[in-house]
């Protein structure tokens, strides 16, 4: 890792990072003053920018065209609310936090483990092939745990330990942006943009283009598992259903929206489309109709993305 | 330096490369001229590993390349400029000579060779912060080359460098491809489509036709072969 951190703008990458922690942990002290309602909306949005960006180091920076992300992140919640069920109660309070970061760290791993078996197709598979795949990966993870008795069946997990709050969600969405940037921004890492921008070139220049495509779908997959694992002790309760391709779909949007490749236009959009549902409450019925037009509006204004300058020549 | 054996390469059914045979010598320059789609690209990358060969054998420095994967090729000491001016568009012309140099790990030695590459090519030292994407043609041409120079290889293959540029950058182009050979001592093999001057500086040259090698010779002999001049150089 350090070999990857260590290049020039990350210093101050690193600086955003902790200002962004000190700002997270200013807010969390204030959230009590913070009506229940909005704060909830919040926390989901920094799960949003978490599933969003890192996604984005898949399907903005590599170029892969991946669907699986609402698979990956079931991996996750799964994982991390059987880990809290079981070991929660027996523990004193004051080790709650230690255990919810270890279950989000274990959810994660076994999504990264999911992103190594979907990054293997993806080396002979390109494009729509690609999505295909990635979707199919998505609906068997989900056709898994419908069928896994440990795993609630269909009916899924409850009772799972409210633990997320406007904290755990937006610590994790910072370091996911944190990483996502450091990685692109070294050395190493343009490689994902020289792979995404033609692959024989890539490969004429000594890079191994698999190793690549395999990276990005294990630590995208790894933030998407953590992101499940959030996602899980927020609701409070899982169920197959919630990890359907609708799920993986609404993430692709965002990273769409906010133009392939770019980091804050993504963050931007995950907020704005989490925020967007909420507040079009007044619509009622409508709702979702309002919602898809305001869409296919931005998608016709800026075609790449909010803030993206190219289809990916975003810099962020 | 640079020995092709016999070489079969194939797509699916269609056999493009009939036993290709051709020699580089160390420190010269060779030449394969031919049309489009004669297999002059496909000898290229079935040399540097990025397409599969049927059968046969490249030998570089006397070392089998057949069957390595091509980023390991690289590594050798073997650079390839593809065709087409494959330069990473969304990168800037720094980060894609950086891309060039991307398996070394000397620092000092790398911004050296860039300096060489921006001394070479002032043109990529005024744009250097530039996307590459937004390079005019010989721009990217000229990026291409000194992309492929950065991984500091001693045999460099340069895949149609002439194609869709200016008229008056060719030249330019084909200086200094002599002057790398000249400066750095670096053995070029050159395929072209623009015979002339591809014959003009290079030493050795064959002439490829639709998957064979139907002629090869010193490249003064052949610029007075009557075949030669009836079909590539335009018949005076």
């Amino acid at each position: 890792m350090e070999k990857l951190m260590n290049n020039g703008g990350s210093n101050g990458a690193k600086r955003w990072l902790l200002l962004g922690l000190v700002l997270v942990a200013v807010v969390s002290a204030f959230s009590g003053m913070i009506n229940r309602y909005y704060l909830g909306v919040l926390v989901e949005a920094g799960v949003n920018v978490t599933l969003a960006v890192s996604l984005n180091l898949i399907n903005g920076y590599t170029g892969q065209f991946s669907l699986g992300h609402g698979g990956f992140m079931a991996v996750g919640a799964y994982l991390a609310a059987k880990l809290t069920l079981l070991f929660g109660p027996a523990l004193p309070p004051a080790l709650q936090p230690v255990l919810f970061a270890g279950a989000l760290l274990c959810g994660g791993m076994g999504a990264a483990l999911a992103g190594l078996l979907v990054g293997v197709p993806s080396l002979r598979l390109r494009g729509d092939y690609l999505a295909v795949v990635t979707l199919a990966f998505g609906e068997i993870i989900r056709v898994v745990f419908q069928n896994s008795p440990a795993f609630g069946a269909a009916t899924g997990l409850s009772g799972i330990a409210p633990w997320t709050n406007f904290f755990w969600s937006w610590s994790v969405a910072l370091v996911t942006v944190y990483v996502v940037l450091a990685l692109v921004h070294s050395t190493y890492g343009r490689g994902f943009l020289a792979v995404n921008d033609d692959e024989i070139a890539a490969s004429a220049m000594g890079i191994n283009p698999v190793r690549y495509k395999v990276t990005a779908f294990v630590v995208g997959a790894f933030f998407a598992g953590v992101a499940g694992g959030l996602f899980a002790h927020l609701k409070r309760a899982i169920n197959p259903e919630g990890f359907n391709f609708m799920r993986s779909i609404d993430v692709v949007v965002m990273v769409i929206l906010g133009g392939m490749g770019n980091t804050a236009g993504v963050v931007v959009a995950a907020v704005l489309l989490t925020l967007l549902p909420e507040l079009l409450r007044g619509f009622s019925e409508y709702r979702m109709i309002v919602y898809s037009l305001l869409i296919i509006t931005l998608m016709l204004l800026r075609p790449q993305g909010l803030f993206g300058r190219s289809s990916k020549g975003g810099r962020l | 330096m640079l020995e092709v054996r016999d070489l079969q390469v194939g797509y699916g059914a269609i056999t493009a490369l009939h036993g290709i045979s051709l020699r580089v010598e160390k420190g010269s320059i060779a030449t394969l001229i031919g049309a489009n789609g004669a297999g002059k690209s496909t000898m290229l990358r079935a040399i540097s590993g990025l397409i599969p060969a049927r059968s046969g054998s490249v030998l570089f420095e006397g070392r089998e390349l057949l069957g390595q994967p091509a980023h390991e090729i690289v590594a050798l000491g073997l650079a390839h400029s593809p065709e087409g001016r494959m330069v990473f568009a969304n990168l800037s012309v720094e980060e894609n000579l950086r891309m060039g140099a991307y398996l070394r790990k000397d620092g000092a030695g790398i911004a050296k060779d860039r300096d060489y590459v921006f001394d070479m090519f002032p043109r990529l030292k005024e744009r250097r912060a530039q996307t590459a994407g937004t390079l005019s043609g010989g721009e990217q041409q000229m990026l291409a080359i000194g992309r492929a120079l950065m991984s500091r290889p001693r045999c460099l293959m340069l895949d149609e460098p002439s194609l869709g540029i200016a008229p008056m950058l060719v030249a330019t182009i084909f200086e200094k491809i002599v002057e790398i050979n000249r400066e750095l001592g670096l053995t070029i093999l050159l395929v072209e489509q623009n015979a002339n001057l591809a014959l003009e500086v290079s030493q050795r040259g064959y002439v490829i036709e639709t998957g064979r090698i139907i002629l090869e010779d010193e490249c003064k002999a052949l610029r007075d072969n009557p075949q030669v001049r009836e079909s590539y150089l335009g018949g005076h």
